[in-house]
């Protein structure tokens, strides 16, 4: 099958590789019909994540039909949400890996999970304990290979599969699989109070969505803050105020427009590999390229400062090692709460799947790209650069340049 | 003469005591989760004899005994008197107290002998033996918990 393997920093490639076959008993085989680009991917496209290695395939955003089962399912020892799964069914596929029945999938807490990274250990030895498995993104996290590719092997698929209806296209549910749930869940951590302002930084996939997601659980207003005249755009579309943290100076400006008060919370939507400003965001890229620093913090530093005493910091942002310079002082003495994670994609999907199909939300409004598989390396390059108005990209494969 | 390899570790797993008791109890099922182990035959309530994969197609072998054995708390096991291998290991089995299933402590210990084979083992056992253990302990935990465990040996990747 064709498949985008990493090969190094800002180097990706079409390759032809082995079909994936069945190995344990709860794998599922999925043909891929649409799968997308995330800026997660950017993470590893830009070299940040240690632990890829060239050949690696990429993706986490990817759906499409069963093909095969493992002979759990034939024993008929395992269900799929009560229901049985079978061959030619149209599912979508959560980023995150989980088991069902550790102590975390139990409690909710699927990116958790404990049973699916077969790396625990280097994680471990980074972070103490280990999250779940994730496809496509670094040996760190199980190196499962992705779903940037025409077919994809699917762990725990009695857990994680999620049937769709008929009746609803690819574009609108492709999102399920990550960027919806996550700017959902990054909404949910701001723990909004009807009317309350919430000011989120990156207006990038993720930062659309809880945009949407914010008002759906009650915001008054959003704010939300990039550089990148059609995301603003696309953002003001979805009824946020907008900030160009290159025009005006962030800080001073959500003061101001929020009565001195601050944003009831602050979302940080943007991730380790913030943009700076000026000399902070000058040491921070230095030290970042010597490797002293892992990750640049400065929309969390921002943020932190930003949001009025008492309020919540919610990071969707991904990092991945250290940061520096954390203004801990202001998270204290302003008695902050912070919640982050990678989403519990499985906590969301048939509440997301209701504001589909109740006319909530279209989540197909994000793209703007659709390319054939082949044309992945071009799909990084303009995501990456922010060419072409480019703000979601969805690859087909099966589909001819 | 190589110096003794002791580890141990400790992992939660939300199982009832009883099922990991007797899931471990039964010795030749122990190398579905520990990795160096190739078989285990069980010659009688007491005694077994242990295979491991050594280097190069090479096997290492002895028999053990279990020396002490308590119902669904603790298996205690160590190699014969004048086998190749000076080993022994205990498991534990505690209920946890606020119902999370069961915790599971493992301590090992192997006395490498001098000469050819205590090298082979040292070499087996003795690099990083506590994240051997530890991955020993969590695949356990993982065919316990799902029933199967979590791997990505044959999967496709790319030529680079
Ligand atoms: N928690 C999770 O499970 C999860 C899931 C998906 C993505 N993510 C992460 O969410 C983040 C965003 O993902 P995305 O797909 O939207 O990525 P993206 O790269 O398309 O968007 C990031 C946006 O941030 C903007 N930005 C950069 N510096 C900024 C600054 N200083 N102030 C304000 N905006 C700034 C960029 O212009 C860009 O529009 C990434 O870190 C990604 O890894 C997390
Ligand atoms: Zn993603
Ligand atoms: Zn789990």
């Amino acid at each position: 099958m064709k498949a985008v393997c990493w090969e190094g920093t800002n180097k990706v490639q079409v390759e032809t590789v082995p079909d994936p076959k069945i190995i344990n008993p709860r794998d599922a085989i999925v043909k891929i019909t649409s799968t997308a680009i995330c800026g997660s991917d950017l993470h590893l496209y830009d070299g940040y994540n240690p632990t890829m290695k060239p050949g690696d395939i990429l993706g986490h955003e990817f759906m499409g039909e069963i093909v095969e089962l493992g002979s759990a399912f034939k024993n008929g020892n395992v269900h799929n949400n009560g229901k049985s799964l079978a061959v030619g069914d149209r599912v979508v596929v959560p980023f995150t890996i989980s088991c069902g029945s550790c102590f975390f999938c139990n409690r909710d807490l699927w990116s958790l999970c404990d049973n699916s990274n077969p790396n625990a250990w280097m994680a471990e030895q980074m972070m103490g304990h280990s999250p779940s498995g994730l496809f496509g993104y670094s040996h760190l996290t199980g190196g499962y290979a992705g779903g940037q590719a025409e077919y994809a092997r699917v762990p725990f698929a009695d857990v994680g599969l999620f049937k769709i209806p008929n009746g609803l296209s690819d574009d609108q549910v492709l999102f399920f699989t990550d960027i919806f749930p996550t700017g959902y869940m990054a909404a949910e951590n701001c723990d909004i109070q009807s009317g309350d302002t919430v000011a989120i930084w990156g207006c990038g996939p993720v930062g659309q969505f809880a945009i949407r997601s914010a008002f759906m659980l009650g915001a008054g207003r959003v704010i939300a803050i990039d550089r990148v005249p059609e995301r603003l755009q696309m953002a003001k579309d979805g009824g946020a105020e907008v900030l160009n943290y290159e025009e005006i100076e962030v800080g001073e400006a959500l003061s101001e427009m929020t009565g001195g008060l601050g944003p009831d919370s602050v979302m940080d939507a943007v991730g380790m590999e913030a943009h700076g400003m000026g000399l902070e965001g000058f040491y921070d890229k230095a030290k970042q390229a010597v490797r002293l620093e892992t990750d640049r913090p400065n929309v969390l530093r921002q943020a932190i400062v930003a949001c009025r005493k008492g309020g919540t910091v919610s990071v969707p942002g991904v990092y991945t090692g250290f940061v520096d310079k954390m203004p801990m002082g202001a998270f204290m003495n302003k008695g902050l709460t912070m919640k982050t994670g990678q989403t519990h994609v499985h906590r969301y999907l048939q509440t997301l799947l209701d504001h589909v199909q109740n006319g909530n939300i279209d989540p197909s409004f994000v793209i703007t790209h659709r390319l054939p598989l082949e044309q992945a390396p071009h799909g990084y390059e303009i995501f990456k650069h922010k060419k072409d108005n480019c703000i979601k990209i969805v690859l087909k494969p099966g589909q001819t340049v | 003469m190589s110096k003794p390899i002791s580890v141990r570790k400790t992992l939660t797993i939300n199982r009832p005591v009883a099922e990991l008791y007797r899931f471990w109890h039964n010795f030749e099922a122990l190398p579905h989760f520990m990795k160096h182990l190739k078989e285990v035959k069980v010659y009688d309530d007491k005694r077994s004899h242990w295979i491991t994969s050594g280097p190069l197609d090479s096997t290492i072998e002895w028999d053990a005994e279990i020396i002490e054995d308590r119902d669904n708390e603790l298996i205690a096991w160590r190699s014969v008197a004048g086998a190749d291998v000076d080993h022994s290991g205990v498991v534990r089995f505690r209920p946890t107290p606020n119902d999370r299933g069961t915790e599971v402590n493992v301590v090992t210990e192997y006395n490498p002998p001098a000469g050819a084979i205590g090298d082979a083992i040292a070499k087996l056992f003795g690099e990083s033996p506590d994240q051997q253990l530890g991955d020993d302990l969590r695949r356990f935990k993982m065919l316990m918990e799902t029933g199967e465990i979590a791997t990505t040996e044959g999967q496709p990747k790319g030529h680079s």
